[in-house]
């Protein structure tokens, strides 16, 4: 099948690739610029490991064209820390541990930064419903509520 | 995995329209794909041309008036639909059932459109529209037509949409003075697609008797069921127990479901009967209180 460019920026960065049109977003994030953090689950819109944030919304990267994400800033795990610094959300992470298998860690930080993006003090309610998409076999999600509490009370500052 | 297709983006709908003139016996048209690239994946669904309208921003709208009520594009997104105000406050059974709709992400990127048009008789959208008598504008590059949404829908994953229309509009007129509308599904994982789900409305007139009712079934069947026999239970009667569950039987008796690894063909009836002497329930006095 032909491929056809395309233009695609990943955490502020741009790139030119030469992909086919049925690629999905999280193929390309993963096999064809080399990115791992995001991470491939059910690949039916049902776990959210592989969540990205498309213009800071939170998406499922197994279930989106590479080409619908053209022309959008898409943001992986990797793109969360600044400077070589992890970013609030992370430690926020690490101290409350956040998790155990860390299977589904990089598509929870990245439903917990889009939630905290969009609502900035959510409550306990509105954090178990914005990580309503991502599924976490270990830690029965208390520790990634209380780590997405800490961070909201601004406990965490960026670095 | 997903089988070759050509990709076409198109920048305008009269772009889209006469792509999908040009291609309409082998082309499907994706917009967020939520449910499309599923079904792609498991090799049910093979086209020679994919359509995307996802990036057109004419279809991105809630438009509303006082005369004609929401006017909703077909690329509007599941999110923006249950983060309106306006809709919250005008037709709030729509956020409500948006806000149980697959998980944000999903809601983020799958569109309105996407989700009536793919077709799944367990969707939550289509019911709950139904019984607000909502209508769905088609269009194709020469002509376009406005239908009832109750009339969209024609078999299993089959909808009344030709090869060369595209749904370009969801049209929900004003709720009524004195109606509400209820929507409940029933699953095992909160937010997961409905084993069954009901949605009622009802209008009330003065002195309590019931005006006017729909019942609307999802998962039910091959499509989005009316209960008619439930609905003509509930008109002209005044609200009591025993009518609840004669209507409740009769939704029971009006649904088709199948059996399958989610419930059997009896646990849906009963779950029916249950949900709509609830919705009914429900939908009635907050229409009694508005």
């Amino acid at each position: 099948m032909e491929k056809q460019l395309l233009k695609l920026t990943v955490n502020n960065q741009g790139y030119e690739l030469y992909v086919s049109p049925k690629a999905l977003l999280v193929e390309v994030i993963r096999d064809h610029i080399g990115l791992t953090g995001t991470k491939r689950g059910c690949e039916t819109v049902s776990c959210g490991v592989c969540t990205v944030m498309i213009d800071d919304m939170a998406v499922k990267s197994c279930s989106i064209l590479a080409v619908q994400a053209e022309g959008r800033h898409v943001t992986t795990v990797e793109g969360l820390e600044k400077n070589g610094k992890l970013a609030p959300i992370q430690r926020a992470f690490l101290d409350h541990g956040s998790y155990q298998c860390g299977f589904c860690t990089a598509g929870m930080l990245m439903s917990c930064e889009a939630l905290l993006k969009e609502n900035p003090t959510p409550t306990k309610e509105e954090i178990r419903e914005g990580i309503e998409g991502n599924i976490c076999r270990c830690t029965g999600y208390n520790s990634i509520v209380r780590a997405v509490e800490a961070s909201a009370k601004g406990n965490y500052k960026e670095e | 995995m997903i089988h070759d297709f050509t990709y076409l983006k198109p920048g305008t709908l009269q772009e889209a329209l006469s792509m999908l003139s040009e291609h309409k016996d082998e082309c499907k048209i994706i917009c967020g794909g939520q449910s499309l690239l599923i079904v792609m994946r498991q090799g049910l669904l093979v086209t020679d041309y994919l359509i995307d309208i996802k990036g057109l921003k004419e279809l991105s709208y809630i438009n509303y008036s006082e005369n004609e009520g929401f006017k909703i594009g077909a690329t509007t997104t599941h999110r923006m639909i249950e983060t309106s105000k306006l809709i919250e406050q005008k037709c709030p059974v729509l956020v409500a059932v948006e806000k149980r709709l697959a998980s944000i992400q999903v809601r983020n990127w799958g569109s309105i459109a996407g989700n009536l048009a793919h077709g799944d008789s367990s969707g939550d959208l289509a019911p709950t529209l139904i019984a607000l008598d909502a209508k769905i504008k088609l269009a194709s590059s020469k002509r376009s037509r406005i239908i009832p949404l109750e009339k969209f829908y024609t078999g299993l994953f089959e909808t009344a949409l030709e090869k060369d229309e595209l749904v370009v509009e969801v049209q929900i007129p004003l709720v009524r003075p004195k109606t509400a509308v209820a929507y409940k599904k029933f699953n095992l994982i909160e937010n997961d697609q409905a084993i069954v789900g009901v949605a009622a409305a009802v209008t009330v007139e003065n002195g309590g008797t019931c005006k006017e009712a729909r019942v609307v079934l999802s998962n039910a069947g091959v499509i989005p069921i009316r209960a008619r026999s439930a609905e003509m239970a509930l008109i002209g009667k005044k609200l009591a127990g025993p009518l609840l569950v004669k209507a409740g039987e009769a939704a029971s008796g009006d649904a088709d479901p199948v059996s399958d690894i989610h419930a059997s063909e009896d646990y849906r009836r009963h779950l029916i009967k249950v949900l709509t002497e609830r919705m009914v329930k429900q939908a009635w006095g907050q229409a009694s209180h508005s």
